[in-house]
């Protein structure tokens, strides 16, 4: 597994970056940790003449953490966000769901703008992003621009962000009240068969708001506002949890692999989102 | 074919320097350019580990990554751990448990246990467990690997407390 | 003699002979990474060669244009069927008495098979290259199921067009390759037809591959000046790979010096002769420069060694008490596209015969059909003796869907079947002749342990849960008995092309008392090194630290016929003790003359020879290894050195009881492995510390196999697992810890006892999971449902049971 030859580029600042991409069009791709690029490269499944490394761009790999808005910068890889207690303490579903992706090497490469950028359906952290309402932003010839989680993904690895524009860093509110980060896989480093992130705040022994996203059961991550709006006002019992896998169940569009048929995904889907709600729910 | 790159690397303290297209995959860097055949090539797609080696602090699957991306960085091998006159404690318990068979996982697995007792000294089984799953032994079915890694720390933090 | 006194304690220990857990010798490199595998060999000059490969199952090569390859800086060849046809190598023989293409001459039969080789001068060239070259391809109609294959009018391979007789008889079909028929027919039928109760069962033994983590590879160096060529390899078997070369290429076996470097694991997929070793050999020749190739790991994967793919039909008849009266087996054997199983000659569909078990059946009959698809090439034993894991899953399986019949229980059902102690050597309805066994003792043990009427109750309670809707999990309680058949094996019926399966041992003692032996086998990770020097430590007094072990290169280790079968122990094990034997015969005479007496009045003590009732005259061997070189002793010959061919009387038969206790949870298909125990017979136990390594990697692979580990294709013959993403190997995470246990059930015929057991766990281990998982659904109707047990396919079977209702 040979990948075909490129030229390399490390740029120091994303102006650099801006042209590069602006000079070589399809032609280029910029790569945070690499670790979903590179095995496509090597496997040629991805042809790229010009590859722009961003491990020198000053301020990607910053976590910051002010007022309850949390901002993660592209290059902060899986492991810092396991490792950073303030942030663990600010937004815990992004531990939670850090370590159930690949293995502890790959989390010391993979970073959150590769994990979110590319829009593969079987990365996790689009699914969190989109629980947490986050918003994206992106540095482009144009300025800088941001747009929301739940308006990015268009379809498998089609994405809101122009060929000339590059993930900077992702933004969000720290949420309140009980999270859930819950994945069926295979074994250590597969994708998910199926995950729900899940975020729930409670208010007079009910549910006062609900944001629940799904991983790998459609061409993009699932955010489902039907199912997050069939808890609200319950206690998350029985008839409420079937209520939001209904509504979950609309929203997915499984495709089997070897993973699974249709079905068993569908199934799993609502086994795993009712363990997620339910472990929120528990946490609220 | 593109221009060959200037690499500067620090490797097991020493410094390399060569020349080498940017597409080179660290791990064949490391062994067919400076002969360091520790790390081995095992599944390609970064699942196995038996490339692991230690970048800048990090544990690292050497294969999914170019050696233009690593210039600059300083890198630990197993050659770089331990010594025949002084054996890492890590692997002297491999021995002693019978942490290995065929050997081809054998450096990056304790390559990657080192680092793995850098981050939690004093770790559960489980955590040994979950610290090590990205590497894949296919001879030892992993017992008598968590039980070597278990007992290394336990050697380590009593020469710690000695010390003290 | 035999008092232990301290004296005599402290000198047997010092020997680090049989039975201790000796630490391995092996280790001190590779936990330096200073191992030498295939890959880390580098010669000057030396070039590098990739495949380009079929991405088509099944189609015609129209045409292979080279140039744009050849017009790249650095390619010097690229070899295709047109230019080995000359050299007569463009095909080449099979272990199986089938051919197969080198490379791709005319058509293509899998996905994956080798087209053209390029050789360039580094794997970054090689690989640019190879997409270079332009094929053209006419598809064909993909055929990848067997029984689909043998009604088809495709004929997959035209080369045999017309063949109507192959290797093993008769073929049937174009595309069928042979039947093979064991035991008594009509007697079996008789039996089954009046029967009180016969059970039948359809089962799938899915194809897999043995995946050791360092892939194939070989370096060929052809000197042409001196006229000798050096293959350094991964191979299982590197005394067969010089023969082979030698008739393939015409090079007289004294001009070719193979060599297995460390080997990074085989369970079985290094055993066969691949088109990447011959490829590098002529690429050498052609070049005259050494070349090396070493197969990516989706390679691997997709075109060298699969194991099983075989479907099974069993018919199982009884008393209504359960005394089993009779056995009937029918194989669809998947092949792939050529027949390239790695099985002795005589023997097409391996020891499948030992389908029978461990149980007392008065009547069996087996047939076998092989026959050709548009799969890769293979059947090799993974991690097992030839076919032994299909036909111990098979009889295991059958065994439970039996005692489904008869609402009985299964553990119950294998002891009132099992062979009686009293009844070995035991001959069993398919010929063969167990040699030793005590199952009774064995499995009480392991039940005992396991507290298993207690395992019932515990699941009786709740199976009640769960039908209350208390809980969403099932608990199974799997169960397996089997008796292997390694040590392949006698000459009078095992060979490979010819060559019969003995092995050897050559030893020579230096005149300061230490020592090196050389084997005809090679380690891939058991730990030869150390515990060969046991063998011989025990046999001639010279401690296992004084003793080297060397194996695997041609030109200096005697000839032998590898490691695979769990056959080192039992033959290479047993040559090392007689021709350690022989050391110590003329040791005594040595002795004798050293001590001023008869040859009769000395005997051997641990580490030296006393005079008999007089121990405190004595000569170690230290002293006597030093006179054999040194002092001229009348009618002795100088020196001290000894060879065996061991050519074994029987197989042996280890056998083993396991128990797997699995939580599984009916919603999600996950299945949660509580508690594994092991019990192993493997006779003489020379390294207990390493035999527990065995049993505890054994078992993680049969984990694998019955948990998810599978090669699938889809209908066009396109492999859908071809990276380890989708091909199952555990990690640290999803493995249990196992309990191990043991007892010793020597062989009678093994110098020392031992019988092998690399392999038992894979063996045992596989139907063991399996039948947990099975046993889960019991209760709820279930009889049997095939492997691998994926999340979603115990999803399907709780679904299919209405457990989701």
């Amino acid at each position: 597994m040979i990948p075909a030859a490129f030229d390399y580029y490390r740029p120091k600042n994303m102006d650099e970056v801006i042209a590069l991409l602006q000079e070589h069009g399809d032609d280029a791709r910029v790569m945070a940790g690499g670790h979903s690029l590179i095995p496509m490269m090597k496997l040629r499944m991805a042809e790229v003449p010009h590859l722009i490394d961003l491990q020198s761009i000053e301020g990607l790999k910053t976590i910051e953490i002010e007022n309850g808005q949390i901002t993660l910068g592209a290059m902060v890889t899986q492991h810092d966000l396991i490792d950073h207690d303030g942030l663990a303490a600010a937004v815990p579903i992004l531990r939670e769901a850090a370590l159930q992706i690949a293995d502890p090497q790959v989390r010391y490469m993979g970073t959150i703008g590769g994990n979110v950028a590319n829009g593969d359906p079987g990365n996790d952290m689009p699914g969190v992003m989109q629980c947490l309402d986050a918003q994206i932003n992106l540095a482009g010839p144009d300025g800088p621009r941001t747009v929301a989680a739940r308006d990015y993904y268009e379809a498998a690895y089609m994405t809101d962000r122009a060929d000339d524009e590059v993930l900077v860093s992702v933004s969000l509110t720290a949420p309140t009240g009980g999270y859930a980060y819950e994945k069926q896989k295979r074994k250590i480093g597969d994708y998910a068969t199926a995950a729900a992130a899940v975020q729930i705040t409670k208010s007079d022994g009910k549910v006062a708001t609900a944001s629940i996203a799904m991983t790998n059961l459609s061409d993009v991550p699932v955010w489902s506002e039907e199912a997050s709006a069939a808890l609200i006002g319950t206690s998350c019992e029985s008839a409420a949890l079937d209520a939001a896998v209904a509504a979950m169940l609309g929203d997915i569009d499984p495709s089997e692999d070897n993973r699974g048929p249709v079905a068993f995904k569908r199934h799993v889907a609502g086994v795993i989102l009712k363990r997620a709600v339910t472990r929120a729910w528990d946490r609220a | 074919m593109s221009d060959k790159m200037h690499i500067k690397l620090k490797v097991n303290g020493e410094d390399k320097e060569f020349l080498a297209e940017p597409r080179e995959l660290l791990i064949y860097a490391l062994r067919e350019k400076l002969n360091i055949t520790g790390p081995h090539v095992g599944c390609e797609t970064s699942h196995c580990g038996a490339c692991t080696v230690t970048i800048d602090g990090k544990s690292v699957k050497s294969c999914t990554m170019f050696v233009a991306q690593a210039n600059g960085a300083e890198i630990t091998t197993i050659e770089g751990i331990g010594t025949p006159d002084a054996l890492h404690v890590l692997q002297e318990n491999f021995r002693e448990h019978h942490g290995l068979q065929c050997g081809f996982c054998t450096p990056g697995m304790i390559t990657r246990a080192t680092k793995l007792l850098e981050e939690n000294p004093n770790p559960t089984e489980e955590e040994v467990r979950f610290g090590m799953a990205g590497n894949i032994c296919r001879c030892t079915g992993y017992q008598n690997i968590v039980k070597s890694i278990l007992s290394a720390a336990s050697e380590i933090n009593a020469a710690k407390e000695a010390a003290q | 003699m035999n008092d232990m006194t301290p004296d005599r304690e402290e000198r047997s220990a010092n020997l680090k002979g049989l039975g201790c857990s000796r630490k391995r010798v092996e280790d001190a490199r590779f936990t330096q990474g200073k191992g030498n595998y295939v890959d880390d060999i580098k010669l000057p000059d030396m070039l590098h060669g990739d495949f380009v490969r079929s991405p088509y199952a099944h189609a015609r090569v129209v045409s292979v244009n080279k140039d744009a390859a050849l017009a790249l800086p650095g390619v010097v060849a690229v070899l295709t069927a047109e230019d080995l046809a000359p050299l007569n190598l463009h095909w080449m023989p099979t272990l199986a008495g089938d051919k197969q293409m080198v490379l791709a001459d005319g058509k293509v039969l899998f996905q994956g098979q080798e087209v053209a080789f390029v050789v360039a001068s580094d794997r970054y060239v090689a690989a640019d290259a190879v997409e270079l070259v332009e094929v053209e391809y006419e598809e064909l109609e993909v055929i990848t199921d067997p029984f689909e294959a043998l009604k088809s009018d495709v004929v997959l391979r035209e080369d045999l067009e017309g063949q109507t007789e192959g290797a093993h008889g008769p073929r049937k079909h174009h595309n069928h390759i042979f039947t093979w028929e064991q035991g008594d027919e009509a007697g079996t039928n008789q039996v089954l037809d009046n029967a009180e109760v016969v059970a039948e069962e359809t089962m799938y033994y899915h194809r897999t591959h043995p995946c050791p983590l360092e892939t194939c590879g070989s370096v060929a160096s052809m000197d042409k000046v001196n006229g000798k060529l050096t293959l350094w390899g991964t191979f299982q078997a590197p005394h067969v790979v010089r023969t082979v070369a030698s008739l393939l290429s015409g090079i007289e076996e004294h001009n070719i010096r193979v060599v297995s470097p460390d080997i990074g694991g085989g369970f079985g997929n290094k055993v066969g002769v691949y088109p990447g070793y011959v490829c590098s050999i002529v690429a050498s020749i052609v070049t005259g420069k050494p070349v090396k190739w070493v197969e990516d790991r989706m390679e691997n994967l997709m075109s060298t060694a699969f194991a099983r793919d075989y479907h099974m039909t069993g018919k199982i008849s009884a008393t209504k008490e359960g005394k089993i009266t009779g056995l009937h087996c029918h194989v669809t054997a998947d092949h792939g596209g050529f027949d390239a199983c790695a099985d002795p000659t005589k023997f097409p569909a391996g020891f499948m015969n030992i389908c029978t078990g461990s149980y007392d059946i008065p009547v069996a009959y087996l047939a076998v059909d092989g026959v050709y698809t548009n799969k890769a090439p293979g059947g090799v034993s993974y991690r097992c003796s030839f076919r032994v894991t299909e036909a111990v899953y098979f009889i295991e399986r059958m065994i439970e869907v039996l005692a489904i019949e008869l609402d009985m229980d299964a553990a119950e059902l294998r002891r009132i079947n099992f062979i009686k102690k009293e009844q070995f050597p035991y001959t069993a309805a398919l010929g063969w002749e167990y040699d030793s066994g005590d199952y009774h003792t064995a499995w009480d043990k392991a039940l005992e342990t396991v507290d298993y009427e207690g395992l019932r109750a515990e699941q009786a309670e709740r199976v009640a849960a769960f039908k209350r809707g208390e809980t969403r999990k099932l608990m199974g309680v799997g169960l397996s008995f089997f008796t292997e058949i390694v040590g392949a094996g006698p000459v009078k019926n095992c060979d490979i092309l010819g060559m019969g399966m003995f092995d050897s041992c050559e030893i020579r003692i230096h005149p300061t008392g230490s020592a090196i032996a050389r084997l005809g086998t090679i380690s891939q990770g058991q730990g030869h090194a150390t515990t060969f020097a046991q063998i011989l430590a025990s046999e001639i007094g010279i401690s296992a630290d004084s003793i080297t072990i060397e194996e695997g290169d041609t030109d200096t280790a005697p000839y032998g016929l590898g490691t695979y079968g769990s056959r080192s122990t039992p033959v290479a094990g047993a040559a090392t003790a007689m021709a350690g034997r022989k050391i110590r015969a003329k040791a005594q005479m040595i002795a004798a003359y050293l001590l001023e007496v008869h040859d009769d009045d000395v005997e051997f003590d641990i580490d030296r020879f006393v005079v008999k009732g007089a121990p405190e005259r004595f000569k170690t061997m230290k002293e006597i290894a030093y006179a054999a070189y040194n002092q001229a002793i009348p009618g002795i010959e100088p020196g001290l050195e000894a060879v065996s061919y061991y050519d074994p009387p029987n197989m042996t038969y280890p056998f083993g009881a396991y128990v797997c206790v699995m939580d599984i949870d009916v919603d999600t298909g996950v299945p949660e492995i509580r508690r594994f125990y092991a019990l192993d017979d493997c006779g003489t136990r020379i390294n207990p510390m390493i035999i527990e390594g065995q049993v505890h990697g054994g078992l993680t692979e049969a984990l694998a196999v019955a948990l998810g580990q599978e090669i699938a294709y889809d209908d066009m013959g396109n492999v859908k697992t071809g990276t380890l993403m989708d091909f199952f190997l555990p990690t640290a995470w999803e493995v249990p810890n196992y309990e191990t246990d043991y007892t010793v059930t020597p062989s009678p015929h093994h110098p020392i006892g031992a019988k092998g057991v690399g392999e038992s766990p894979h063996v045992g281990g596989v139907p063991c999971f399996s039948n947990a998982v099975q046993d889960a659904f019991r209760a709820f109707g279930l009889r049997h449902t095939n492997m691998p047990h994926d999340h979603w396919r115990i999803w399907q079977t709780a679904n299919g049971l209405g457990l989701h209702d």
